[in-house]
């Protein structure tokens, strides 16, 4: 009950026409990166980012959430029009989203994909609403040893369970916390890894990085491919809206199972593609007509995004109470709020009361008014894809060339950008993983700092590691989440060697 | 379907010839990627060793931690090299034609121009330059609509940070002239 109270609070907050106004503007520019083939979700929070850098951090972060919301209602326009898919995690969505356009059906996936994107994210925040203030009163708890253990589960089990090459995630994820050690050690205030330079003095802003290893790279990547687009226009009328609504009931099922998958896959760090595929196989495994799937079923859209949305949605709540990101767009809203001055983890529920309750009272309202906004305006967000992306483009390159200014107001930071963004397009092209190099640029200082500590307090004994029940079952289960693979493979070889009687018998 | 049906119809005229032949494979790169990381990692191996790698009387030193990320990269990129000459998918794999390098440096370059116009002319009119070069020679856009288009996003750009938001923005002769 004390979390309806902050949350009515919070809505006292975020209820001024300064604050609405800015959730609509991040909406539409959301939505507006959204639609645009190659950014989305986490490009375009870090291009926007800039923007607000002078404001509060409530209004500023109520902004950058919606620029985020209208990014993942942006996804499925192209997904289900152009057969485009502007995520990754969108790829589940054109499976049955775009032939149902084909068979004049795109206003029925576009509302079913708003509709359950939205009930997706309406789990996810209901979950954040009432778990964030329990697992941050619990986190408050945490000394660093524990901090240490659960930053080694967070990077363990991205390791572990990503779908990449594991050498290749161990190198984006050592690299990103060797650049996040570059500059002075805030320990013995030391010098490290700067070979003299004194712009190197500051360190390597990870937004500086972000920017170009997803905005540059990004610009780079779509002009290598051809732009030419064909696809339906749509226009929703409120008749097909509340046709598909009258059908929800029908599909509870499915949108109960993909917003625990999304809700679970987005608390670890899962990931929103691992969720969309996952509950549109698991609609599909359970389905009694699983041969319909792919031929344009409204559920094949139903399942994708509602799990990719609650996963999305649910990755900030680590970042809340933990201050662990649970994605690569958690991780750039976390840096922002670095940025405004606020910590992340449990202190920020004492210290900043208002900041976070406005933040989750901005989730339910920047997802109804989204889900109003994309419902109405579907015809105009999808003619943006006329604008020739040779004029859209220079603007983005001159937006992330702003925001790397902005940060520390060096022109060195600028040309960092453009390095990252070249570090960016080879690495998406040869398949190193980005969103764990960016998790390791942002939390590897606090990292080392919890380590470091530790290891004063235990006079350098790794057992510290395993000195209590809380502290040993996460490091325990973050070895496991390492070697993951490894013991799935043996489980199942052992499975396969043990005769079939054997097997009868146990 | 009816042609009705298609409204939108977006055609790229510049786009990269279908055929054009592969500069390089990914096994290159990835194996040229990996010898840079691990030359990376024996630099910062050095350095935090210099800074110092062990423990003193209050802790580890400052260069512990990251001397230890410094050896785990340079393993995960020795084993990369491995892996990289082992890989039959990416021997075949194009990392990029010709036709794409070419729009990539079409890009890449205004950009590289553009940071260093960025130092001397200011962010504002080396941004105008930029969109009206870019809209024209990449785009062959019409050269009202690029000059319109970056005339605008220009002065909505110094509006919004220098005299809205009050964010100090690189700036060059012309806003001097102006007295900003």
């Amino acid at each position: 009950m004390e979390a309806l109270g902050l949350l009515l609070h919070g809505f006292a907050v975020l209820l001024t026409w300064k604050t609405l106004a800015l959730m609509m503007v991040g909406l539409v520019l959301g939505v507006f990166v959204g639609v645009l083939p190659g950014l989305g979700g986490p490009n375009g929070v870090a291009i926007l980012l800039p923007l607000t850098f002078s404001m509060d951090p409530t209004s500023a972060i109520v902004m950058l959430s919606c620029i985020y919301w209208g990014a993942l209602f942006g996804g499925a326009i192209t997904s289900i029009l152009f057969n485009i898919p502007g995520e990754a995690w969108s790829v589940a969505t054109t499976f049955d989203g775009y032939p149902m356009a084909q068979q004049g059906k795109a206003a029925e996936a576009l509302t079913a994909a708003f509709t359950s994107s939205f009930i997706g994210s309406l789990v996810a925040v209901l979950l954040i609403t009432f778990l964030a203030p329990w697992i941050s009163s619990f986190a408050l708890k945490f000394g660093p040893p524990e901090f240490f253990a659960v930053y080694l589960l967070t990077f363990c089990s991205f390791v572990g369970l990503g779908r990449e090459d594991k050498h290749k995630t161990v190198v984006a994820m050592s690299l990103g916390l060797l650049l996040a050690g570059v500059g002075m050690d805030t320990v013995s205030g030391q010098l490290r890894m700067t070979f003299g330079s004194t712009d190197l003095l500051r360190g390597i802003n990870f937004l500086v990085a972000v920017i170009g290893l997803f905005g540059i790279s990004e610009i780079l990547l779509t002009m290598e491919e051809r732009l030419a687009l064909r696809g339906h226009a749509a226009s929703i009328s409120l008749r097909t809206v509340l046709a598909v609504w009258k059908d929800l009931p029908k599909y509870w099922m499915t949108l109960l199972r993909s917003s625990v998958i999304g809700c679970w896959l987005g608390i670890t760090p899962g990931g929103a593609i691992a969720a969309s595929f996952m509950g549109y196989n698991l609609a599909k495994r359970f389905s009694k007509d699983p041969d319909s799937f792919g031929k344009g079923r409204i559920e094949g859209v139903f399942a994708p995004e509602t799990a990719a949305h609650a996963s999305g949605t649910a990755a900030l709540l680590p970042m809340l109470a933990l201050g662990i990101p649970g994605s690569g767009t958690a991780a750039i809203l976390l840096g922002g709020l670095m940025v405004w001055g606020l910590n992340p983890g449990p202190l920020l529920f004492v210290e900043h009361k208002d900041f976070v309750w406005g933040l989750i009272a901005s989730m339910y309202l920047g997802n109804v008014v989204g889900l109003v906004l994309v419902l109405s305006t579907v015809p105009i967000f999808a003619s943006i894809l006329r604008v020739p992306f040779a004029a859209v483009a220079p603007m983005i390159v001159v937006s992330c060339a702003i925001g790397a200014y902005a940060i520390q107001n060096a022109m060195f930071d600028v040309w960092l950008m453009l390095g990252f963004g070249v570090v960016g397009y080879v690495f998406k092209k040869i398949k190193i993983p980005l969103a764990p190099f960016t998790l390791a640029l942002v939390l590897g200082s606090r990292a080392e700092d919890a380590f470091r500590q530790s290891m004063i307090i235990s006079g350098g004994n790794m057992k510290v590691f395993w000195a209590n029940g809380l502290v040993g079952t996460i490091t325990t289960l973050a070895i496991l989440l390492l070697f993951w693979p490894l013991i799935d493979r043996l489980v199942a070889s052992f499975g396969k060697s043990v005769p079939p009687a054997a097997k009868a018998e146990a | 379907m009816s042609n009705a049906e298609l409204e939108i119809d977006v055609d790229d005229p510049t786009a990269p010839e279908e055929d054009s032949p592969a500069v390089t494979n990914s096994r290159t790169v990835d194996v040229a990627v990996s010898l840079l990381l691990l030359a990376l990692a024996a630099v910062l191996a050095w350095d935090n060793w210099r800074t110092g790698a062990s423990w003193d009387s209050t802790g580890p030193e400052p260069g512990y931690f990251p001397f230890y990320l410094s050896v785990i990269l340079g393993g995960a990129s020795l084993y990369g090299i491995g892996a990289a000459f082992l890989s039959n998918k990416e021997a075949v794999e194009t990392f990029v034609t010709r036709a794409q390098l070419r729009r990539v440096m079409a890009v890449f370059l205004p950009t590289l121009l553009f940071c260093v116009a960025m130092q001397v002319l200011g962010i504002y009119v080396a941004s105008f330059l930029l969109i009206v070069g870019f809209m024209r020679i990449v785009g062959k856009i019409a050269l009202w609509k690029s000059l319109l288009t970056a005339f605008l996003f220009s002065a909505v750009m110094f509006v919004t940070f220098d005299l809205v938001f009050d964010v100090i923005m690189p700036k060059g002769p012309l806003e001097a002239a102006f007295g900003y």
